[in-house]
């Protein structure tokens, strides 16, 4: 059959060809816009579109169903930026990230070199690393509520002691981390194990002939190899936490006492509770410019500090 | 590396311990869902249950419509998945072998939309919809999530890897552009496809923040938000409230599982240089 088509094709008349080639030209220019309409409708519709809004919003004043009222221009900034719960939730936010961050790119790292060598079994391991990639934010509230039970909990019982690791405001940030740095501990692996399988194993066999022990490897081939994935990894764990929401919203609400009201639990409620559209649209900008640093920064160092092959 | 095979023994115990530690907290859940409130509150607390007993499980399914809520979100889930895919497979196409005015321009938008996060839009987009009346809908769920710029980016990625000649060869049988794509482009993405496909079926399934915003309506939640209303309905009962946890884990861990490789693969593909 196929090659019937083929060969029919082949011989078609020239001058028809000329004709299909014209009209396929013609509408070759209109084509692919019909292929985007699709995708575009809905970035339109759903993130540009809200985009504008948002910023509009955050320049007026509006009613509990969030209409606009009147235009106040920059006073929405101008109130955030005096008060002092937003410097609160600002460095609230900024803590729960490195708290995230750090120990959950540390121990995934950890975990990445330990499976890094092909062994038996190794698929069995290496899913019980990364499964915490599938799970959401509402089981895991719900799981680790029961962890940090403070009279029932396993975390108490094998500590031996009665902290209120949700109702402490000393703790309740740590423990939000701690659940959130698990549930990024999968995704983490995933990258970090990729960039390590990269690595060409004479580099490692020579040096290891040459005498360089394991810290030595690490530091002078592993990390400069893998950089590339780490500061993926490191710039994946820094945008999940600035967007955390249900694990906080579940287990602590943003407090005990605003301890753990991070911006997007912030804006939340600023919205969703006190009916302030305006407010929450400007801590959401706000929210945005943090990211869109984080985002520049990533690309400046990735320009400059990472090593490629 | 080469290992005698001793230590790789050794290693391996260490990796499997290790993994035991990182799924510790599912492990310890499934446990308790076994256990009855009484065993739950004994002090000190106790690891295993005595013996296994499923009246939290029928408990979880029959305070709150649990299976209602996991047909939900299975439906929230498939349709954006599928219509990702669709979008993001056309859009991907026009990108990749065409050549337009503002072509740039327009990619670049699209990689705009991805430093926009959601949580910036949210309110903005919660005022459309209710406005327009979509709330306590399913499709409320479904249309504002059936494009995303990681998808088109990484069918684009794809796309560019094959050679033109493939697409000239086939005109040449008489396909025309539409049936090139759907005959020939994807099914030769298909890894591409898999993999966005079980990233975005995952992500749907796990959406927390919109689901809980837009939906007030007992029989249009999905597990997440249900999950939620089983804590309420519970208070302390904290084993019909795991097993609840545990069974929409299920669904999602069970994808996990049988799509990690192709997820891995797509996933990391563009992270590689060289």
């Amino acid at each position: 059959m196929e090659q019937r088509a083929m060969y029919s094709s082949g011989i078609m008349p020239m001058e028809k060809d000329k004709v299909k080639k014209r009209r396929r030209l013609r509408l070759g220019k209109l084509e692919p816009i019909f292929y985007l309409i699709p995708a575009f409708s809905v970035f339109i519709v759903f993130v540009f579109y809200p985009f504008i809004k948002t910023i509009l919003l955050s320049l007026s004043q509006t009613n509990l169903r969030g209409e606009i009222q009147e235009f106040v221009g920059l006073d929405n900034f101008i109130e955030l930026f005096q008060s002092p719960e937003f410097y609160h939730s600002i460095i609230v936010t900024f803590q729960f990230v490195l708290f995230v961050s750090i120990p959950s790119v540390g121990i995934s790292l950890m975990l990445a070199l330990l499976a890094n060598n092909k062994l038996k079994g190794n698929r069995v391991y290496e899913l019980m690393f990364s499964l915490p990639m599938a799970i959401a934010s509402a089981p895991a509230a719900a799981i680790w509520a029961m962890i940090f039970h403070p009279t029932n909990g396993v975390l108490n019982l094998i500590l031996g002691k009665e902290i209120g690791w949700l109702t402490d405001p000393n703790y309740a940030l740590f423990s939000i981390s701690i659940v959130t740095g698990w549930l990024n501990l999968g995704i983490n692996f995933i990258f970090l194990t990729t960039g390590l399988r990269n690595i060409p194993s004479e580099l490692l066999e020579s040096s290891a002939i040459d005498g360089a022990n394991f810290w030595h490897k690490l530091k002078h081939i592993i990390i400069p190899m893998i950089s590339p994935q780490m500061f993926l990894v490191i710039f994946m764990n820094l945008v999940n936490s600035f967007q955390a929401f249900g694990q906080i919203k579940l287990l602590t609400q943003g407090g005990p006492g605003d301890s753990t009201n991070v911006l997007v639990h912030s804006i939340y409620r600023e919205a969703f509770f006190n009916g302030r559209f305006e407010t929450a649209c400007t801590q959401a900008l706000v929210l945005f410019v943090i990211m869109l640093i984080v985002t520049l920064l990533q690309f400046k160092f990735e320009k400059k500090g990472v090593h490629y092959q | 590396m080469k290992l005698c095979k001793k230590n790789r023994m050794i290693l391996t115990g260490v990796n499997i311990v290790c993994g035991l530690l990182i799924i510790s907290p599912l492990l310890y859940a499934v446990s308790l869902s076994f256990m009855s409130q009484g065993e739950i509150a004994q002090y000190p607390a106790k690891l295993l249950p005595s013996h296994l007993n499923l009246d939290n499980y029928k408990e979880a399914l029959n305070t709150v419509p649990l299976l209602r809520f996991v047909i939900n979100s299975l439906i929230v889930s498939v349709f954006v998945t599928v219509g990702q895919v669709i979008t993001s497979s056309l859009a991907a196409y026009a990108f990749a072998f065409y050549e337009f005015k503002y072509k740039k321009l327009l990619f670049l938008l699209v990689l705009a939309t991805m430093m926009i996060p959601s949580e910036t839009t949210i309110i903005s987009n919660f005022l459309t919809v209710s406005s327009w009346g979509w709330t306590d809908s399913l499709h409320v769920l479904i249309i504002p999530f059936l494009t995303s710029a990681m998808g088109i980016f990484l069918i684009r990625q794809f796309y560019l890897t094959i050679p033109k000649e493939l697409l000239e060869a086939a005109k040449i049988d008489g396909c025309n552009n539409f049936k090139i794509l759907i005959n020939i482009l994807i099914p030769i993405s298909k890894p591409a496809i898999a993999s966005l496909s079980i990233y975005t079926f995952i992500g749907t399934w796990n959406q927390y923040l919109w689901p809980l915003l837009t939906i007030n309506n007992g029989n249009n939640r999905t597990v997440q938000i249900g999950i939620s209303m089983l804590q309420f309905a519970e208070g302390s009962n904290y084993g019909v409230v795991l097993a609840g946890a545990i069974l929409i884990l299920i669904p999602s861990i069970l994808v996990f599982i049988i799509g990690q490789r192709s997820l891995v693969a797509g996933m990391t593909a563009g992270s590689v240089k060289g």
